[in-house]
């Protein structure tokens, strides 16, 4: 159980590149788990739609970051799939994510033809093997994403996206009709997180049927541990940033764990405790404020 | 043709179940251009339930809605809502808390126009909104951007209430605004709501638990029992009643005593 400064530093770039990826994927868990106050499981399986479309395109001679738009396109019709099963036929919202996500399993081995299509050899937007090259191409998309996120969450629609899911009585008393509105949310979320996906799979060079497996927890963790840096009043810019940031520490956490000598098989365990204890933070601090009885005021 | 008219409207709640509750039965009701009606009732009478039913919350049974002369009986809440101005019983119910004061209002502002990809909020609507807040005599005109989390309950509910009216809508319903407010805070947003619908000369439907709220203001007067009304006042006769008159008729309408200790303690 030693972890040497060194290699600490070593790892670090690596855990950059993926966390910024990954905070991609975690801005699209920030849309429908903060903005829309809904939690999807859908992503699980978009953010492998994401890496398969992409992977399959670029095996197909298509240029890679066109591959991206295409990944995104994808994503966004998954999330579309969801809100249709949760708008238009009342499935509850964490079991319509959980039927798509179980579709998509299916549709992306159709996609891809097999479990594992690697990339080895092709020309690629981003890869693990030039490091500081995959911080600047990711950073970039995310700044872009950032900006888009911003302008589109200040226009009228935006602001009937945020209103709905801060408040959708007040929303529909002011004329939305949020069931469009948790649509547009999930298409957006799962866009992003497609897009995330096909970053992944150039940057590692493979895309895998089971490399959305837990997606979802490490989008929380990335929203949680960002919330806790930066604040949930801080500017929509600021919080949007965070989820970045979110993502690139718990990347850096992992790489340590790892370097400490925490079995990789482990990780997974290692990572839902670690949401699980990050999202029951709230409900403790009621505990230790009220004492025995801070249970029955936490209504 | 009538402002608002309720056509034999009915709703029952748990159909079919042992937890079966007629709501609203074969209720009928005109409202006139410019009417501010006060509805009083004990609990279950009803009373929120009918304004559901005109705000489209759930769906009636049977029976109309028309509003205006069209019939909005089967038209989603969000439809309706170009048409009607809503102030909830719960403060938090009508505001987006995590929001500013701005965002809110022209979120209200923009109540049955289509939202298009323009930005949310334009710098002359800003000034109109400090003029309108300036009106309210509550200092928000200074807080724009404050989110509306941190306003007092009864700044909420004012703030809800120019919201409702920031474009005239052909219906205000008011659904027990001031029943979560303290008693001065509540005189405040009655005072304030009589101001506004005065001004815009705005119909008017305002549920209460308060009797004497519902004696004080408006210019009708109705009562409801189980689902239905049974006292029905306007006019002079409205203006002579006092709250001793108002539970004796109920007595004698309903052969009940008026079930609401609320109603009776404040």
């Amino acid at each position: 159980m030693h972890i040497s400064f060194n290699s600490f530093l070593a790892a670090c770039p690596g855990a950059i590149s993926q966390g910024i990826i990954w905070g991609i994927m975690a801005l699209g868990v920030f849309v429908t788990y903060k903005v829309l106050d809904c939690a999807d499981l859908t992503v699980d399986g978009s953010i492998c739609t994401g890496g398969a479309v992409s992977a399959i395109l670029i095996t197909g001679g298509m240029d890679p970051m066109l591959s991206l738009v295409f990944a995104t396109l994808a994503g966004m019709l998954c999330g579309a799939v969801t809100g249709l099963l949760h708008t238009k036929l009342n499935i509850p919202a964490i079991l319509s994510g959980i039927l798509t996500q179980l579709a998509l399993y299916s549709v992306n081995m159709r996609i891809m033809g097999r479990a594992n299509v690697t990339l080895l050899g092709k020309h690629v937007a981003l890869s693990l093997q030039n490091i500081p090259h995959a911080i600047l191409v990711s950073g970039i998309i995310a700044v872009f994403v950032i900006s888009v996120l911003y302008w589109f969450f200040g226009t009228e629609v935006g602001c009937a996206v945020r209103a709905t899911g801060n408040n959708d009585n007040m929303a529909r008393a002011q004329g939305v009709n949020t069931d469009n509105v948790k649509m547009l949310g999930l298409i957006i979320s799962n866009g992003l997180v497609a897009l995330s996906g096909a970053l992944l799979a150039q940057y590692q060079g493979f895309s895998d049927v089971q490399m959305g497996r837990g997606a979802i927890v490490i989008g929380l963790a990335s929203v949680i541990i960002g919330e806790v840096i930066l604040g949930t009043h801080s500017s929509f810019a600021v919080r949007m940033s965070s989820m970045i940031l979110g993502a690139v520490i718990y990347y850096i956490i992992i790489s340590l764990v790892l370097q400490a000598g925490l079995n990789t098989n482990d990780l997974k365990l290692f990572s839902a405790a670690t949401v699980a204890v990050a999202l029951a933070i709230p409900t403790i601090k009621t505990w230790a404020l009220n004492g025995k009885n801070g249970r029955s005021t936490h209504a | 043709m009538h402002k608002l008219e309720i056509q034999a409207l009915n709703k029952t709640f748990n159909q079919g179940t042992i937890n079966e509750k007629v709501a609203i039965h074969q209720l009928s009701l005109n409202f006139e251009e410019g009417e501010f009606v006060t509805v009083i009732g004990g609990n279950g009478a009803g009373k929120s339930t009918l304004l559901n039913l005109i705000a489209g919350v759930y769906p009636a049974d049977s029976g109309k809605v028309i509003l205006d002369g069209r019939d909005i009986t089967k038209m989603p809440e969000h439809k309706r809502a170009c048409m009607l101005g809503r102030v909830f019983q719960d403060p938090m119910m009508g505001t987006a808390s995590d929001m500013g004061i701005e965002e809110n209002l022209a979120m209200a502002y923009r109540r049955g126009k289509k939202r298009s990809l323009r930005w949310g909020i334009s710098a002359q609507e800003r000034d109109k909104y400090r003029e309108k807040l300036r009106s309210l005599d509550l200092g928000l005109e200074g807080r724009l951007s404050t989110r509306v989390g941190l306003l007092s309950g009864g700044q909420r509910q004012a703030l809800t209430l120019l919201m409702a009216t920031l474009q005239k809508p052909n219906l205000l319903l008011l659904d027990e605004h001031t029943a979560a407010l303290d008693p001065r805070t509540a005189a405040k947003v009655l005072e304030l709501s009589d101001r506004i619908i005065a001004k815009h000369g705005l119909t008017t439907m305002m549920v209460t638990h308060n009797m004497r709220d519902a004696i004080e203001h408006g210019n009708r007067l109705i009562m409801m029992h189980e689902g239905a009304i049974v006292l029905d006042i306007a006019g002079e006769a409205k203006k002579k009643l006092t709250v001793e008159g108002l539970i004796e008729k109920f007595s004698a309408v309903s052969g009940q005593e008026f079930a609401n200790d609320r109603a009776l303690l404040s």
